[in-house]
Parts: structure tokens; C-alpha cells; sequence
């Protein structure tokens, strides 16, 4: 009965833009068909969505899937070889790299940022948009040293502001994240004296409010007065947010000072020819310098030639100006700087089947 | 959806035939080994989960505390496996526990209520509206326990930390977003509401007329007629009942993710934040960056996970069978 | 069940006497009726208030288009696309959980019933009931471990969920069915045994036959119960946002997924002035996609209660 009801109704759904045959793509040069999978951190999601929708619809013959597994779950099964394609939070460590590069074979693996967002040290005070708060601070609330909102240390930063005494209630994301590792990458860099946990995907400290997902924490933090938190930037909602200090300023978040931090950092040295990670500096002026750098992997070599042209093809629009653009409208993500993609589309175009 | 001629089980092949006593010829016996062939799936199906738990979760349970603490996220230093696992199963009865604490007297109050006070057209229409509760999926539980139940209970929270802090349950300081194992256990409780109405409901039904005729005769009041007749009769199928429900909210997981800001304490300090954890929302939550052994470790608490509620299962199963064999009802 | 009415006025008449010469007695019985009636009425608060909740939040994204596209090339704040390929994800691995379920789970009623004896039939009946208490997660772990056995770490499909929501519905359409055949009256076995009818015929013509009816209300309160599963599949079938009818060949969206990962997909971003974007657009297919998912398991129960009523009189 439940099959007939599926079948009765499969004769009227349909996939949008399923009845226009090949729409914008016509007149591109490969003909690419097929399903592609891969998957990786949530935090991309928005952006794959955009890039997914995008590159799906100048090739309607193809399936790009990306399971939201998390970063973790992305490297595995990118390593397994359970995923042609996979994006990730942090770049691949050794171990993970080597495991990698036996499923990629000669070609090596290729591996760029491809997804740059600020994430927003938000919190929830009536009546209170922005306030100005340096590393020091930001670091003592989070680790729970200062407990309210009128705290001397607040109050010296935002004289203008009209502070409450409510309790500072802290929320943080209790599934493992890469927002939460770039957020204490930032903290135990600048200010390693005052946060001296050691920066993981899990938020170090006990007896915190938290909540799973962007979203969760978000809602949580709008739920109860006196909240902070931190989020990618384009989910913070109506929450207020904080200008972070670098050196003897205050920046409000924004893409572009956010991938101004990757563009000023310089790559790390000793890696495979495809792997651009990098070294964050987190004290360049006039930049944002919280952000979340997400990663793409993919391998230089493929055994199957579909599947290497379209890893190629989706990683080459992704690295094209409508990409980055479609990714900056849907997800607030920073457009990467032509510098950069640049550097990354050689490597990406020089994907090979064999 | 009628199984008529041909069921797909394969049918176990009819080695020889037992000639003395048994009469069953031809296609008879084939359908017998087929019936009996799925009830023994149904063993190996289950041995195969537990098989499968126990191979799975083997290598977490042998490794020694250093490697675990290094390969599982939330595992903490110089701990053995059973320290690590011990918050979860106390966080996992914890709230289960006082979800059926709450949801019992409401549900047996329901069930009497369709039982025996309702008017007797209405009765079968409102026990479908509580029925009802059953068929709402655990992850608009969820959504419903954020966007509205948690605001809702959360002054009453707040109320009950100020005015009846000295009781253990209530102290610590409440959360001010009431993400807290205190409105888990309500949505909890609604969500097992209907099994355990059914199940009393039922076995109040089965009271037999006698006994209350007898006591209504005797003068009795209604309430003196439940309380002397209805409630006696029904009293191990309710207990039964609250097991099953036990074991619902044991492994309820969805709704507890979404709405509980989780800890890793033994505490019972129900409205503050970041004390305890379940173990179903904890193998959801950690799974998706699960990898190696930590994936061993989340299976092996999914392992105490089914221990636990196979114990409760058992037990309700005992109770049910000594209600059978003293009441001789049916 | 017929309460007689002569006694009822008899009784009536003998408590009236004897109450109201004990006040206290009286007052506790009133008292005990209000918390009784208060009891059921607090059980309506939660229920009103989350189908209300539903209802506010969800009817507004209720639309043709809502339910006849999928999520394909939809992103960001467009409102537009729907939940189709939830609504089939979900409605074809809940029905190939009913085939593989079903049949295995009345096959073992009858055995219970018409052959059960001994230690086997005791400790079937044992196990079944352990088996309804499985946390579903573990039953999408066991999936996932089976299958990863055969098709390689990565496989995901429409099958493998199918699977875990058989070990969680197996158990209850056991529990269910059982109870159906028990209530089959001996006599027409045996009326049939008379007539010279083998067994496995008396059971799939008389047996199967008389309680069909009851059977399907079992099926269908069975698969109203895993219809909603989230946890095992997000672990066993993955995600995705087109349209895939072929169970065992690629991921698959399901409704109680659906929900869930647009919960957690939060706002979208929309630039001022934009148009034709909606912040919030994730949520409400969430609460579109819950109303759906309630309507679709209210269906289902109500059917499965309607059978009952048709069919059950007559052949009982």
C-alpha cells in the first residue's frame, strides 16, 4: 500500500529545472554526466549547496552529493576512498595525509582552502548591538573568569556602552566542530597565557551551556539573557556582536577582512606540491582575524576518468569567480582573492584519470 | 499487505520424515519449518546485533586508558572504560527515570479515566487522542521542546532553584536558556505518556465486572471501587507498562540532542546546565566525527546502552509473567 | 462489557444512601474524580500545543509545489523547491521495511500461535519483547556495520535503512499479530480440520483470512511507529537533495532527516534588498516537512482504525 502510494505520486514530482535541458551550459566545451559523492564538514554546507546548485545546473545530468558528516567523518572516508571529494575544517595531518596518498596513488593529494567565513563572537544583551572586546577578554569570558557584563574589563573597552550586572552565561557547541577548533586556534595563538587549552574540535571546558549545530547554539544563546557565543557569522541572526581587537583596534567582522587573514599568512612549507595549507597569523592590522578556514580535498590522480573530469569540473567552478560569488550570496562566506585562486586552479586543472 | 500463497522466506529443505505421531503431510510440514524458521530469525537477527555490539566495541573495552584517551574526544585522562561510560549510564537513567516518575500517575490517571470515568461513547475517541501523542516523530519532539517548551518551563525553572533550592534535584543554578535535563525529562515523559496509557488502559479494562459490581454493592464510592477492585487487579500490568515506557526513554534520542546542553558529571542538580548526558544522544552527537577507536568506544556504550534496556525489558517481562500466572486472567 | 442497567440503578440508589451519610468519603471520591479528569486534561496540553505549534508554524509552507519538487538546486534563501524527495525517500524504505518486515513478523506470529511450544516458542516470545526495546540508534549502527561488510565503508542506500527499521518495526508487528490471531475462535480451526483441510491451509485460508483485518491495523500502527525515525537513518542512508526512487543504489532524504538537517542548516544569508530570499526558509520547510510527516502517520493510524472497524465485526 505505502509502494502504491509512492509510485502514484511519483508520476507527479519532480526535481526543479528538471524540464529544462541544459540551461546556462550549453555551450561549455565537456559533457559531463554522472553522480558524484563526497562530504565533510556541516560548516560548508550553505556553500556546497551554492556550488552544487550551480554546477548541476550547467551539467543537468549530474548528481554532486555531500554528506554533512563533519570534518572528521570527511577525512575518514576521503582516506577509505569512500569519497571522491571531501572538505574539512583542518588540513590533514600526517598520519591522515599518508593514509590519503595511498588512495590517491603517484598524482599526490590537492588540498586549498576553499571556504573562508568569520565566525562572530555573538552574544544576547537587550539593547546592546556591538561591543569592543580585546583577545584578553574574550579569552577570560570564555574560559569563565569574568562572570558578568559589567566587568571592569568590559566596561574600559565600551565606555559609551550602558552594561547590565547579569551573569555572563557562556554556550559552546557540544558536537565536535571545526568553528570550535578555529575559535581556540585563535584564542591559544594570540593569547596562549590566558587560554592554555590545547585548540581541539571539542570545547575543553566542563560545566558550560552548549547545543549542537550553528543553529542550536544560536537559538540557545537567544533563549536566555546574557548569553555569548560564537557562530559562523552569516547565522548569528539578531544577536549582538563583538569587534575584536587586533593590535590597537577594534574590526567588526567581514568576508573580506576574514580572507585578508589567509591571503596575508604564509603557506605552509615541506607539504605535497597540490597541498597549500596555511599558517595563520592572527595579528595582521585591519583584519578579522577569527575565521574559519574550511578545506577541499581531492586527489591529483583518479583510477576512474568520469569521476576525475568531475571532481575537476566541480572544483574548477567552485574556484571560478561565479562560484565564489554564488558561495559569498548564499553562505556570507569571504570570496577567496584572485591571489589565491590563482595559485589553487593549476593544481585543480591538472587532475588526471589513470 | 496479506501474506497469502508463497511467503519469501526460503523454506528449510525436508531432510526426512517422521513417521510415527505426526500427521502433517506435503506442504504442511514445509509451512511449519517456514514458521519456525522466522522464529528463529528472529533470534539470529538479535544475536546479530548483539554479536555485532560486542565485536564492535571489543577493541574500546580491552584498550588500555592511555590510548583511549587519546583517540576518543571526550575521554578523560586516567580513567578506566567503565569511569568513562559511568556518567552516561547515570546521565541516560537519570532523566529516564524521572520522565516515567512524572509520566505514571498522569498516564494511570488517563487510563482510569477512559477505563472507567469517561463517558463510555467518548472513552474510545480520546484514547485515540492520547494514542495520538505515539505518532508524533521524536524529532518534531524535538523542535517543539526548543521553540516552545523550553521558554515555557523556563521561569518555572528559575522559580523552583530560588524557592526549593535545598532539594538536591533543584539546586545548582538554573539555566538561564532551560536547555536542561529537567525539560528533557518532560518531553520525555509526553513522549512515553501513550504507551503507558495503552497498556494500563487495557489491563483496567480487564477487571472483571464481578469484583466491581461486588464493591459497588458493598457502598463503595467510585474512587473506593478503583482503588479496592480496578487498581489490585491492574497493579503489576501497570508496572509493566512503566518498564515499557522505561525502555522507550531509555533509548530516546533525537529529542534529548536537540534539546539538552549535555555534561559528563553524576550530578542530580536537574536545572543546570552541562551536568549530564544520555548515551543515545551522545553516540548521535560524537558519531559523525567519530573515527577509529572512538567509534569502538561510542559502540560500546551503545552496547551498555542495550544492556540496560534489555535488564528493564526482562524485567517487566518477569513482572507481566507473574501477573499471568496469580491473577488468571484471560 | 454490558453493564446492566438495573443493577447500575440499584447501585446507584444503595451508594447514594450510604455516601451521603459519609461526607469525607464523598469528598475524596470527588477529589479523586477531578485529578482523574485533570489528569487526562493535562496530557491534552503537550498534544494541543505541539500540534498547534505544528499547525501555526508549518500550513503556511504547505503547498502544491511544497509537495510536488525536491530540494535540487535550491539554496540559500530560495523558497522555493520542496520535500518530494523526502516524502518518497521516506514512504518507499518505509515500505520496503513493511515488505521485509511484515511477512517475517506474521510468519512468527503464526508460528507463536498456531505451532509455538517448548523452549523455542518461550524463548521467541521473550526475545520479540526484548527486541521492541532496541534504542533505534544501535539498530542504525547495526545496519551500517552489516552492510560496510559487503559494499565497502561508503555504502549508503535506501536498503540499509530499510534494514534498520526492520529490526525496530519486526517486534511490534510480532506483538501486534499475535494478539490478532489469539482472538481467531478454535472452532473454525477445527471446523476446518473436519472438512479434511491441511494445516498450512487452514492457516493462510481461515486463520489469515478471518484476522486480515486486525493484521493490517498491526502493519499499519507498525509502520506509523518507525515511520518517523530519524537517528538510524541519518547513519544509514546519508542525505541528499534529488529525487531517488531506486533503494539500492544511492543516498536517499527521508522526512524525519529532512526536518532535522534543515533545522540545523539555521539562517540563510540574504543581502538587504535581495529578492526572493527568505532568512528563515530552513526552518519553515522544517515545520512544513513536520506537518507533512504528522499528516502522513495521522493517515496511516486513522486507516489502520477504519480497516479495524470495516472489516472486524463481520468476520469475527
Amino acid at each position: 500500500m505505502v509502494g502504491a502510494l509512492a509510485l502514484s505520486l511519483a508520476a507527479c514530482g519532480s526535481d526543479p529545472g528538471a524540464d529544462e535541458p541544459n540551461g546556462e551550459g550549453s555551450e561549455t566545451a565537456m559533457d559531463l554526466s554522472g553522480d558524484l559523492n563526497g562530504g565533510g564538514a556541516s560548516s560548508q554546507e550553505s556553500a556546497m549547496e551554492a556550488w552544487r546548485a550551480g554546477f548541476q545546473g550547467q551539467y543537468p545530468d549530474v548528481t554532486v552529493n555531500y554528506d554533512p558528516v563533519g570534518s572528521g567523518g570527511g577525512r575518514e572516508q576521503f582516506g577509505s576512498g569512500a569519497f571522491s571529494f571531501a572538505g574539512s575544517d583542518a588540513a590533514l595531518d600526517e598520519d591522515e595525509m599518508a593514509t590519503a596518498e595511498e588512495i590517491c596513488g603517484a598524482g599526490g593529494v590537492i588540498e586549498y582552502p576553499g571556504y573562508i567565513s568569520p565566525v562572530a563572537v555573538a552574544f544576547n544583551l537587550e539593547g546592546i548591538d556591538t561591543l569592543n572586546m580585546s583577545p584578553e577578554t574574550i579569552a577570560n569570558i570564555f574560559a569563565g573568569e569574568i562572570t558578568t557584563w559589567d566587568d571592569e574589563a568590559i566596561a574600559t573597552d565600551n565606555p559609551d556602552a550602558d552594561l547590565p550586572s547579569t551573569d555572563i552565561t557562556v554556550v559552546h557547541r557540544s558536537d565536535d566542530s571545526g568553528t570550535t577548533e578555529n575559535f581556540q586556534e585563535y584564542l591559544n595563538t594570540v593569547v596562549p597565557d590566558v587560554w592554555t587549552y590545547e585548540p581541539e574540535g571539542i570545547w575543553p571546558i566542563e560545566g558550560q551551556e552548549s547545543a549542537p549545530q550553528t543553529s542550536g547554539v544560536v537559538s540557545a544563546a537567544q533563549a536566555g539573557e546574557g548569553t555569548i557565543t560564537y557562530a559562523d557569522a552569516s547565522q548569528i541572526a539578531d544577536l549582538g556582536t563583538v569587534a575584536v581587537g587586533v593590535g590597537d583596534e577594534f574590526v567588526e567582522y567581514s568576508p573580506e577582512a576574514a580572507a585578508a587573514v589567509v591571503e596575508g599568512s604564509p603557506r605552509v612549507e615541506g607539504t605535497g606540491e597540490h597541498v597549500f595549507a596555511y599558517d595563520l597569523q592572527r595579528d595582521i592590522e585591519g583584519t578579522y582575524p577569527i575565521v574559519l578556514v574550511s578545506y577541499h580535498l581531492a586527489c591529483a590522480t583518479y583510477e576512474d576518468a568520469a569521476t576525475a573530469d568531475l571532481v575537476k569540473g566541480f572544483y574548477t567552478y567552485i574556484l571560478s569567480d561565479e562560484g565564489q560569488q554564488a558561495a559569498a550570496d548564499s553562505a556570507g562566506s569571504a570570496p577567496l582573492p584572485t591571489s589565491l585562486t590563482e595559485q589553487f586552479l593549476p593544481s585543480v586543472e591538472a587532475i588526471t584519470a589513470g | 499487505m496479506t501474506t497469502t500463497d508463497s511467503p519469501p522466506a526460503p523454506a528449510a529443505p525436508v531432510r526426512r520424515r517422521r513417521s510415527s505421531g505426526d500427521t502433517e503431510r506435503g506442504f504442511s510440514r514445509t509451512f511449519r519449518w517456514i514458521a519456525t524458521g522466522s522464529g528463529a530469525l528472529i533470534l539470529a537477527t538479535l544475536a546479530a546485533v548483539a554479536l555485532f555490539l560486542i565485536v564492535r566495541a571489543w577493541p574500546a573495552m580491552t584498550a588500555s586508558s592511555a590510548e583511549l584517551a587519546d583517540a576518543v574526544p571526550r575521554y578523560p585522562d586516567d580513567t578506566s572504560f567503565l569511569a568513562y561510560v559511568g556518567p552516561l549510564v547515570f546521565g541516560t537513567l537519570l532523566a529516564a527515570v524521572l520522565a516515567l516518575l512524572m509520566a505514571t500517575p498522569v498516564a494511570m490517571g488517563i487510563a482510569l479515566f477512559i477505563s472507567h470515568y469517561a463517558p463510555r461513547r467518548l472513552a474510545q475517541v480520546l484514547g485515540y487522542l492520547v494514542d495520538l501523542l505515539a505518532a508524533i516523530p521524536s524529532v518534531v519532539y524535538g523542535l517543539w521542546g526548543i521553540a516552545v517548551l523550553a521558554p515555557a518551563v523556563g521561569p518555572v525553572w528559575l522559580w523552583l532553584n530560588e524557592y526549593l533550592g535545598w532539594f538536591p534535584l533543584f539546586a545548582g543554578g538554573a539555566s538561564p536558556t532551560a536547555r536542561v535535563l529537567a525539560t528533557v525529562s518532560v518531553v520525555l515523559a509526553v513522549m512515553i505518556l501513550p504507551i503507558i496509557t495503552a497498556v494500563s488502559r487495557e489491563v483496567f479494562l480487564q477487571t472483571p465486572k464481578l469484583h466491581e459490581e461486588a464493591a459497588l454493592a458493598l457502598g463503595a464510592t467510585r474512587w473506593e471501587m478503583v482503588r479496592t477492585a480496578v487498581l489490585p487487579f491492574g497493579q503489576s500490568g501497570v508496572i509493566s507498562a512503566a518498564m515499557l515506557g522505561l525502555g522507550r526513554a531509555l533509548g530516546e534520542t533525537m529529542a534529548v540532542l536537540m534539546i539538552l546542553s549535555p555534561g559528563f558529571l553524576y550530578s542530580f542538580n536537574i536545572l543546570q546546565a552541562a551536568q549530564q548526558q544520555t548515551i543515545a544522544a551522545y553516540i548521535a552527537l560524537d558519531f559523525p566525527e567519530a573515527s577509529g577507536l572512538a567509534v569502538n568506544a561510542l559502540i560500546a556504550t551503545g552496547l551498555a546502552l542495550f544492556v540496560i534496556t534489555l535488564a528493564v525489558n526482562m524485567a517487566a517481562r518477569a513482572i507481566v509473567a507473574r501477573r499471568k500466572e496469580f491473577s488468571g486472567a484471560n | 462489557m454490558s453493564a446492566d442497567t438495573s443493577t447500575m440503578d440499584s447501585t446507584e440508589r444503595t451508594r447514594a444512601l450510604l455516601t451521603t451519610a459519609e461526607p469525607r468519603r464523598r469528598r475524596v471520591d470527588r477529589a479523586m474524580t477531578v485529578l482523574i479528569w485533570g489528569a487526562f486534561a493535562l496530557a491534552m496540553v503537550p498534544l494541543v500545543s505541539l500540534l498547534w505549534t505544528v499547525l501555526f508554524n508549518g500550513a503556511g509552507r504547505i503547498s502544491l509545489e511544497f509537495l510536488s519538487y525536491s530540494m535540487r538546486g535550491i539554496f540559500g534563501g530560495d523558497p522555493s523547491g520542496g520535500i518530494y524527495h523526502a516524502v518518497t525517500g521516506t514512504l518507499i524504505i518505509t515500505g520496503w521495511a513493511a515488505l521485509v518486515s511484515v511477512p517475517i513478523g506474521i510468519l512468527v506470529a503464526i508460528y507463536l500461535v498456531e505451532y509455538g511450544r517448548g523452549a523455542l516458542a518461550r524463548s521467541v516470545t521473550f526475545f520479540v519483547d526484548v527486541m521492541t526495546g532496541i534504542p533505534s540508534i544501535v539498530a542504525g549502527l547495526f545496519a551500517v556495520s552489516l552492510f560496510t561488510i559487503f559494499f565497502g565503508p561508503g555504502a549508503r542506500f535506501g536498503f540499509m535503512g530499510a534494514v534498520a527499521l526492520s529490526v525496530l518495526m519486526i517486534p511490534v508487528v510480532v506483538r501486534s499479530c499475535e494478539e490478532m490471531l489469539k482472538l481467531v475462535p478454535n472452532e473454525l480451526r477445527e471446523a476446518s480440520y473436519a472438512l479434511g483441510v491441511p494445516k498450512w491451509l487452514t492457516i493462510v485460508r481461515v486463520v489469515l483470512r478471518t484476522s486480515v483485518a486486525g493484521l493490517t491495523t498491526g502493519v499499519l500502527l507498525a509502520v506509523a511507529r518507525v515511520i518517523g525515525e530519524t537517528a538510524p537513518l541519518l547513519v544509514a542512508v546519508g542525505v541528499t537533495d534529488s529525487i531517488n526512487f531506486d533503494a539500492f543504489d544511492g543516498r536517499m532524504m527521508t522526512l524525519p532527516v529532512f526536518i532535522y538537517r534543515q533545522y540545523a542548516q539555521g539562517l540563510a544569508t540574504c543581502r538587504e534588498g535581495q529578492e526572493g530570499c527568505v532568512a528563515d526558509i530552513a526552518l519553515q520547510n522544517a515545520w512544513g516537512a513536520a506537518l507533512t510527516l504528522i499528516a502522513i502517520v495521522m493517515i496511516l493510524n486513522i486507516a489502520g482504525r477504519l480497516v479495524n472497524r470495516w472489516f472486524a465485526p463481520k468476520l469475527r
